[in-house]
């Protein structure tokens, strides 16, 4: 247990555990800000994807990694935008169109990146990590968690405003309207078409900065389908979370940790095979569920359409 | 059967707006979605510089007017409907079973893994057939703790089987890398299960039995959901929970009954996949047909003889893609593009026919029925 501890294997764990955790924790957060306003976004992980494929491009050839996540966020509004006109406007139904978005954005991305580079796999250099003063001393913490692109506290600064948002603001207040209680809000004379339009959008730019940041930061090239399902873990997540995203930080944080366990422990010497460390993060989750079995609420009017003047 | 309604005189003819004849539109809402996915990825492969006519051809040539290609067409039905079938059932009763890959994949792990020893054991036929059935009870096994958590708990069933659906992807590779493993050189993989020993083969094609089931499946899948007391009670439970209970029905056992039913139906799928075309499962194989046939059911409408159709057509555009996608040097994933396409069109084709459709329930309203209707639309 003792050479278990030891300083480079924590390090290395908590480094891998940020660098898988960050991609989630925001495209968790945009889920949570489109659920809470009653649209379940399926097509979460195609978000990521337009933004990780947008996201590389732009850092690529525009040579700074904000550029690079500026356009995943774009990427990911793009994507978005189906959604909104889809199934905010056109009131279609929400899990058909997201599973359709998310096949749509496995082929678009992988078909131009074939297009565009072939076989080849271009890779981004110097990623822009940097060292927080001071703080960047203390051993082991200092090494992983303070040593991080930027974007990682603004996402963590993000997820305290977006709770602040939620439960402190006007704006909070209609999102959280929209998703339980539609026709109140309308008739409190808010537009429900354009508070979900504008949570959706929220949602695909946070995606999107997510998947850029696992395109850019995290594996420095875009491989076609690189999202390998955090987006789906993204919405459990936000499911779990129930509105309540400062969840949000710990538990993705939490799937870091069970997803980068394998990749440290190989440091420390023991060989644990990486399928049964892939399903640790799960397993816990039904666990807790059945222990706790709390009624995971969910807002009344999710992946619900509203139409004005129904009852 | 529309024809019939259709030739009966209207009652009392208000002046009906022009409407085209049932036939036609049930005909254009099938054709139209297709034809204009297959025009924007046509579009999509010119500017790749590529000839849109020759890879649809291809498609065409692989996936139906080969006689191999067709076979291979048929067999991949056989698999993607008794999923399809599992799914209708589940969401019938509202429920969201989107576990059905980790379902599949366990389910297929186990039967590749042991039917070589068991076909040997007890010979082909009661093998086959025990093994059918272990394909059921890992699908339906594997659909319990959602079950009991969303019967007795009211946990949301979308979390629980995603959860129970990474569990049992993850499940299904430690099995084939472990206790399952040949000793095959090459890709971690179960044992092969003989040729002479799969599912017979139906006169002297390719095409196994799988079709005859799944086909089978579906006409008692729709007979047990339109005609049957189980499938009105599954259908009242999606509809109004709280209605079920009024009635006197019981939702917790309801609840087991139907994510069994799909799960089982799920895992005869890979069962049928694994005895009659794979013969053995390799590690990291998914191919993640539970996920694809959600929304393929979802816009037949949760009717089991439209996912037929739908089915069919997605079969071919599979089979056929793979051969189109590798002659016009292309991703495989480019079949996906056009797949996300053809559903969203599909939406799209079905939000015009419910607008057309409230119109003309509008426009034949009584006149104080209109007057209300558009004062609460100002």
């Amino acid at each position: 247990m003792r050479e278990l501890l030891t300083q480079s294997v924590l390090t290395a764990l908590i480094a891998g555990a940020m660098l898988a955790m960050v991609p989630i924790m925001f495209a968790a957060l945009g889920e949570s800000i489109s659920e809470q306003a009653g649209v379940l976004n399926v097509g979460l992980e195609g978000m990521m994807l337009f933004g990780a494929y947008a996201g590389f491009n732009g850092a690529l050839y525009l040579h700074t990694s904000w550029l690079g996540l500026l356009c995943g966020a774009l990427g990911g509004i793009l994507a978005s935008l189906v959604m909104v006109v889809m199934c905010v406007h056109m009131k279609l139904d929400q899990i058909v169109v997201g599973v359709a978005l998310f096949l749509f954005a496995e082929g678009v991305t992988s078909l131009l990146h074939g297009a565009q580079f072939g076989n080849d796999y271009p890779r981004i250099d110097g990623t822009g990590e940097v060292d927080v003063p001071l703080l960047h001393d203390i051993p082991v913490v200092g090494e992983s968690v303070f040593h991080q692109h930027p974007i990682v506290y603004v996402g963590i600064a993000l997820v305290f405003a977006v709770q602040w948002m939620l439960r402190r603001t006007s704006i909070g207040l209609s999102l959280r309207a929209a998703g339980e209680t539609p026709a109140a809000l309308d008739a409190a004379g808010v537009d429900v078409t354009r508070t979900r339009t504008a949570a959706v959008m929220a949602c695909g730019a946070l995606a999107g900065v997510g998947g850029a940041y696992l395109a850019i930061v995290g594996a420095g090239s875009f491989t076609p389908m690189m999202t390998q399902g955090s987006g789906f873990m993204a919405i459990v997540l936000a499911m779990l979370a129930r509105g309540k995203v400062l969840w949000v930080i710990a538990m993705s944080f939490l799937f870091g940790v069970s997803l980068s366990i394998s990749t440290a422990l190989q440091l420390a010497g023991i060989t644990i095979s990486t399928d049964v460390v892939q399903m640790l993060p799960y397993v816990t989750v039904i666990v807790v569920l059945i222990l706790f079995a709390r009624r995971s609420y969910l807002p009344s009017a999710l992946a619900v359409p509203y139409f004005r003047g129904e009852r | 059967m529309s024809a019939t309604v259709q030739a009966d005189p209207p009652v009392q003819s208000p002046p009906a707006p022009p409407r085209l004849p049932r036939r036609v539109e049930v005909l254009a809402q099938a054709v139209l979605p297709v034809a204009l996915s297959i025009l924007a990825s046509g579009v999509l492969l010119a500017v790749l510089g590529r000839d849109p006519f020759s890879f649809y051809g291809d498609i065409l040539d692989n996936g139906l007017l080969t006689g191999f290609g067709l076979q291979q067409s048929i067999v991949r039905v056989a698999t993607l409907l008794l999923i399809a079938g599992g799914l209708i059932v589940a969401f019938r009763a509202n429920l969201w079973n989107l576990g059905g890959d980790g379902q599949w994949l366990l389910a297929a792990a186990f039967v590749a893994g042991l039917a070589p020893k068991v076909v040997d054991a007890v010979g082909r036929t009661p093998g086959l057939a025990l093994m059918l059935v272990l394909g059921c009870v890992i699908g339906a096994a594997w659909t319990v703790v959602p079950a009991f958590l969303k019967a007795v708990y009211g946990v949301n069933e979308i979390i629980a089987t995603l959860m129970m659906n990474f569990i049992g992807i993850n499940l299904a590779n430690i099995l084939v890398k472990g206790p399952f493993l040949t000793d095959l050189p090459g890709v971690p993989r179960t044992d092969i299960l003989p040729l002479p020993q799969r599912l017979p083969l139906i006169g002297g094609s390719q095409v196994h039995v799988g079709i005859v089931i799944a086909v089978g499946m579906m006409l008692l899948i729709h007979f047990g959901m339109t005609r049957t007391p189980l499938g009105l009670r599954l259908r009242v439970l999606g509809a109004n929970p709280r209605a079920a209970v009024h009635l006197g029905l019981r939702p917790k056992r309801l609840t087991f009954v139907a994510f069994a039913a799909s799960g089982a139906l799920i895992g005869l799928s890979a069962a049928v996949s694994m005895l009659g075309d794979w013969g053995s499962f390799r590690a990291d194989f998914n191919p993640a047909y539970g996920f694809l046939m959600v929304p393929l059911v979802f816009l037949a409408r949760m009717n089991a003889l439209g996912t037929m159709a739908l089915v069919a057509l997605f079969a071919v555009i599979q089979i056929g893609g793979d051969t189109a996608t590798r002659k016009a040097d292309l991703p495989a994933d480019f079949i996906l593009v056009l797949v996300g396409l053809l559903l969203f069109f599909m939406a799209i084709t079905e939000y015009y026919r419910l607008r057309r459709e409230r119109r003309l329930a509008l426009s034949t309203a009584a006149p104080a029925d209109l007057l209300s209707e558009a004062a609460s639309d100002a």
